[in-house]
């Protein structure tokens, strides 16, 4: 009874678990219950029961209801997509003014509006791909094809890659300094060189629409909720539901409402993108000191100057890292978007990864981390830049760097001009490297594949049986025989025992939709996956942050490895593995395990390091050994900043089990794939999404609640 | 005494959410006790005085006291719940947001405990801002500007950025920056309590050769009661969101009011504070040949009356006899009554 008092919360946690496997063992398994056929396959079978809701019907294996729930959501994506679809072609029909035919006609609200949003984003990412490579699509729109064939003349020429190039460095070189431009240089320099350069080229002028329309967009919801209470309330929880969604699943719902090509994937990389915008922008806002809002009201300043000319300036560097974020998102989703048909570097990717041409693909992965690390690179430069005393300098001092640009330019269009006469009859290649003219390493690396699988296929393929056959199989095995009703017990039990009856009732929610959707199954799976990768990712980033800890140097070292890895686009990480696994679980795996090791590290550094040096000092003083001090001190303050960790950890390896679906894989993801290419797709990719989002803000409010309560017990709030 | 330039009629201030109705049903009886009971914080309690024109007043109580909320509540950053505030006869809380906006802009100017400049704009930008918030063109606010970088003696500097200045310049910007559009009114809250006592003690200096030119109106807030004495016309002292005495530094520290005021004025070197005319007698009769300045600080002519065996006679400034004052009276004034208690 002693011990009962002195660690109430110990037996709380022993009696949870008690009931949790007493669950387990009482419950059997149904003799009827397999896995692949699941819960609702849309296939019809007399063993099937139904049940109609709103008028549609819900096909299902009934079971016992302790061991699997039926699936009274079944109705919810059959009907988003029914009511999307009414939307889109019933709704609210208009008559509209049409220019070719020169008549009324009439058609529904919504489409008229996505068609008009459609004709406005392709006008800008022509603009801006036209002026990078050229194109007549900009002067078509102002004139007419008819024009245009009377004029062939009438084109945008597209700059030589010299200018683009010259235009990185003297950028670069302005906000950081030799290093970074030396950096753009060597990257831009080797795109052209490879041959990349009309892919890379539509991928960045993907990126310079999407990035501005987003931060404009994220900023200005970002204070509307920070002058307005009720608008942040509004905007809270779908922020959060939007950060844990995988990106894959936004991207039919897009589809259905604005189709297939670039601007669709335009307008999805704003959804994707515009939330951390928002996030950053309010947090930047709250942290302007009150005295200086203060000293702006008292000079006088209305509201609009006080958000302008005070809180957004003095806010400057909070929501330059937003837009750091912006363009990272816009990366990745440039890759992703590839599946709605959005062209450039992501496009070529996706085409080599489906033909197996690892080669291929490596290339133009190489060539989009390149270009995604110089744009964080010169990004965050932007962010952390400040001017400095120039009442010294003259007019020539102060612009010289646009006055080099404007030297370059001219050098440029010259050397492209004396290229004309250089490579008569060939390809100027002063002006632009074509694509299967550049150097290609291609079949080095499917040469260097095949090396690797001759000389060591013996030994992965033992590795690959033993993973699949000795740990992943029972594991699954393991997460599909929970009973329904012991997962649920367990999930809210923890709940309540970490957060209260609040944190209890919103994971019961969270579980209840999932267990109520047809997919429990799979999201079972799904969890295994990322619980795997998790615990191998957080036992890896925990060493390895330890280790490098130990040594300033290196701890920076990794940090900046990790800022490197995690500026990859997510997609990015499936190339190697493919390359050395093939086509299995254990790949995904593989992806998971090394994509969801960076915030593992990263916040174990960042924890060990965020231990006060006072606290440090004193210990030493003690007499305390490294050892004794990592264990006694330096852990336990850092533990809740861990903590976080693990959580982003969890965030990370859910966004690349889903994307592991594109190697095959049997869970939520496959479904989001498979609902990709069904025009009836939209309810279902939508509804999966915000199941694989609710995993993850599952465990983001246990995890949540315990660093707060913690961090509050330490007095480091 | 001309009309009162700020005027405070019983001013509260009193946060949570059912501050206003609390307040009605207290019905002018505001104890911080009960009101902390219910979820309320008092902030000001009944607060009020008049200051007149180009009159310093100081506002001292140590943090939490409600010294900066009353400022507040005067300069309207925040709405007072209860009471009333004259600005030069004008009632401020019945100001709507542009006559607020116009009243900032041509009447107040206001510097800050942390300086609160904009960290984007150089010094000269930051003390242009609220002209060209007014709507001043560039050029000639910067030229204004320019007038207010020598005034606070920047020059040189004035295309620095405010975290390339050490604390002491900064305020300096900031001092100039609630100057720039020359406001009657300048309410400054604890400018010098982030300096270093050297520094501190510099910019008091600096800060009294400015008023002694510019003769502002002027609500200043500090926790330091030595600072107080040494600026101050009168002296409000504040404690848990009442006055607890304000009133001239002599008289203050001659009669507390309360024992809390009395625990500040023990420490006080009377000799530094109190003038001759504080301590002196009316009596005008059988006094030496010595006349001593009726507002000559004590400490300076202490050691010329004490060599004097007679009564010495006190004059004004147009040497007129007024009173006189015994060397035994300058003895009990500095040592009497110190640690008994008076």
């Amino acid at each position: 009874m002693e011990i009962l008092k002195k660690y109430p919360k110990l037996f709380q946690w022993l009696f949870l678990l008690l009931v949790f496997f007493g669950l387990c063992f009482a419950i059997d398994v149904p003799e009827t219950y397999k896995f692949i056929r699941g819960q609702a396959e849309f296939v019809k079978d007399p063993n099937q029961s139904t049940y109609v809701f709103l008028g549609k019907e819900v096909r299902y294996y009934a079971f016992d209801v302790f061991w699997r729930l039926p699936p009274l959501l079944g109705w919810l994506p059959i009907w988003i997509n029914d009511s999307l679809f009414f939307l889109m072609n019933e709704w609210m029909p208009l008559e509209f003014w049409n220019e070719d035919t020169q008549e009324f006609k009439t058609r529904p609200l919504l489409l008229e509006v996505s068609r008009k949003l459609t004709f406005f984003m392709t006008f800008l990412i022509e603009l801006i791909r036209e002026i990078l490579i050229g194109g007549i699509n900009t002067i078509v729109t102002f004139t007419g094809w008819d024009w245009i064939s009377d004029n062939p003349w009438a084109e945008l020429p597209g700059l030589p890659w010299t200018i683009v190039t010259a235009g990185a460095v003297l950028l670069s070189y302005h906000l950081s300094g030799k290093g970074l431009a030396l950096f753009a240089g060597l990257t831009m320099v080797y795109i052209s060189i490879f041959g990349q350069w009309k892919p890379s080229m539509q991928t960045l002028s993907f990126i310079l629409v999407a990035a501005p329309l987003s931060f404009i967009f994220g900023l200005g919801l970002g204070i509307a909720a920070f002058r307005n209470k009720r608008v942040e309330k509004a905007l809270y929880p779908i922020l959060l539901v939007m950060q844990t969604m995988p990106q894959y699943a936004v991207l039919v719902p897009a589809m259905v409402l604005f189709g297939v090509g670039d601007h669709a994937a335009v307008i999805i990389t704003m959804v994707v993108a515009i939330p951390p915008m928002i996030l950053l922008t309010i947090l930047g806002l709250r942290a302007v000191p009150p005295e200086v809002i203060e000293a702006g009201k008292m000079s006088g300043c209305n509201n609009w100057q006080l958000m302008f000319k005070v809180l957004i300036p003095t806010a400057r560097r909070d929501i330059l890292i937003g837009v750091n974020q912006v363009i990272m998102v816009c990366f990745s989703m440039a890759v992703i978007s590839a599946f709605i048909a959005a062209k450039g570097l992501g496009y070529n990717l996706l085409l080599a990864l489906n033909r197996l041409d690892i080669g291929l693909a490596l290339e133009a992965g190489l060539c989009i981390s390149l270009i995604a690390i110089l744009l964080d690179k010169m990004s965050l430069a932007w962010a952390n830049k400040q001017e400095d005393y120039f009442g010294n300098l003259t007019f020539i001092q102060r612009n010289k760097n646009i006055l080099f640009f404007v030297g370059t330019v001219i050098v440029g269009i010259l050397l492209a001009y004396i290229g004309t006469y250089l490579f008569k009859g060939t390809h100027n290649y002063l002006f632009e490297v074509p694509h299967n003219k550049g150097i290609s390493t291609a079949d080095f690396w499917n040469r260097g594949v095949d090396w690797i699988f001759d000389t060591f296929f013996v030994y992965i393929k033992a590795f690959n049986t033993w993973l699949i056959q000795d740990v992943l199989q029972p594991m699954r095995a393991l997460y599909l025989r929970m009973p329904a009703i012991a997962t649920i017990v367990l999930v809210v039990g923890a709940g309540y025992l970490i957060g209260g009856i609040r944190s209890a009732l919103i994971v019961c929610g969270l579980t209840l939709f999932i267990a109520l959707s047809p997919w429990w199954d799979r999201a079972l799976v799904t969890t295994y996956m990322a619980t795997f990768g998790v615990i191998v990712s957080c036992t890896i980033g925990f060493i390895v942050g330890t280790l490098s800890f130990q040594n300033k140097h290196s701890a920076s070292f990794m940090l900046g490895v990790c800022d490197i890895f995690q500026t990859f686009p997510s997609f990015v990480y499936l190339i190697p593995v493919m390359m050395l696994f093939g086509i299995t679980d254990t790949s995904v795996l593989i992806a998971v395990i090394v994509y969801a090791t960076i915030p593992a590290t990263r916040y174990t550094i960042e924890g060990l390091r965020s231990v006060p040096a006072g606290l440090h000092d004193a210990a030493t003083m003690s007499g305390v050994n490294k050892f004794q001090r990592l264990t006694k001190i330096e852990f336990p303050l850092a533990f809740p900043h861990m903590m976080l960790g693990i959580n982003q950890t969890i965030v990370f390896a859910l966004f690349m089990v889903i994307i592991g679906a594109f190697i095959g894989t049997e869970d939520l993801g496959q479904y989001i794939l498979k609902a990709l290419s069904d025009k009836n797709g939209a309810g279902i990719g939508l509804t999966l999404g915000v199941c694989v989002a609710f995993i993850a803000l599952i465990f983001d409010n246990l995890i949540r609640s315990w660093v707060e309560k913690r961090k509050k017990h330490l007095g480091i709030a | 005494m001309s009309e009162a330039v700020i005027k405070c009629e019983s001013v509260y201030k009193i946060f949570g959410e059912n501050a206003k109705k609390m307040l009605q049903e207290a019905n002018g009886n505001v104890d911080a006790k009960t009101f902390q009971d219910n979820g309320c914080i008092v902030g000001v309690n009944n607060a009020s005085f008049e200051v007149a024109k180009g009159e310093m007043l100081v506002v001292m109580g140590l943090s939490g006291s409600g010294k900066s909320t009353l400022l507040r509540c005067i300069s309207r950053l925040t709405e007072a719940t209860g009471g009333k505030i004259f600005i030069e006869g004008q009632d401020l809380l019945q100001l709507n947001n542009k006559e607020l906006i116009d009243l900032r802009r041509n009447k107040m100017g206001m510097v800050f405990q942390s300086f609160a400049l904009l960290p984007h704009k150089t010094v000269v930008e930051n003390i242009a801002f609220p002209l060209q918030i007014k709507g001043i063109k560039v050029e000639e606010s910067i030229g204004k500007a320019m007038e207010m970088v020598k005034l606070v003696g920047l020059d040189g500097r004035e295309n620095y950025f405010p975290r390339e200045l050490s604390g002491g310049q900064q305020q300096r910007v900031g001092i100039a920056r609630s100057l720039a559009v020359e406001p009657d009114i300048w309410f400054l809250d604890e400018p010098f309590s982030a300096l270093d006592p050297l520094i501190r003690k510099e910019m008091q200096d600096e800060f009294l050769r400015l008023q002694e030119q510019l003769k502002k109106t002027i609500m200043f807030i500090t926790h330091d009661f030595d600072e107080a004495l040494k600026l101050a016309d009168r002296i409000a002292i504040m404690k848990d969101g009442l006055i607890e005495q304000l009133d001239t530094p002599a008289k203050i520290v001659l009669n507390p009011a309360t024992e809390y005021v009395r625990k500040f004025t023990e420490e006080v070197p009377r000799e530094k504070v109190l003038l001759i005319e504080d301590v002196m007698d009316k009596a005008t009769d059988s006094v030496g040949d010595l006349k001593v300045l009726k507002d000559e600080v004590i400490e300076n002519v202490a050691e010329k009356i004490l060599t004097q065996e007679k009564t010495v006679g006190v004059i004004d400034d147009k040497n007129n006899l007024i009173g006189s004052i015994n060397p035994s009276k300058i003895i009990n004034t500095v040592f009497g009554g110190r640690r008994n208690g008076n």
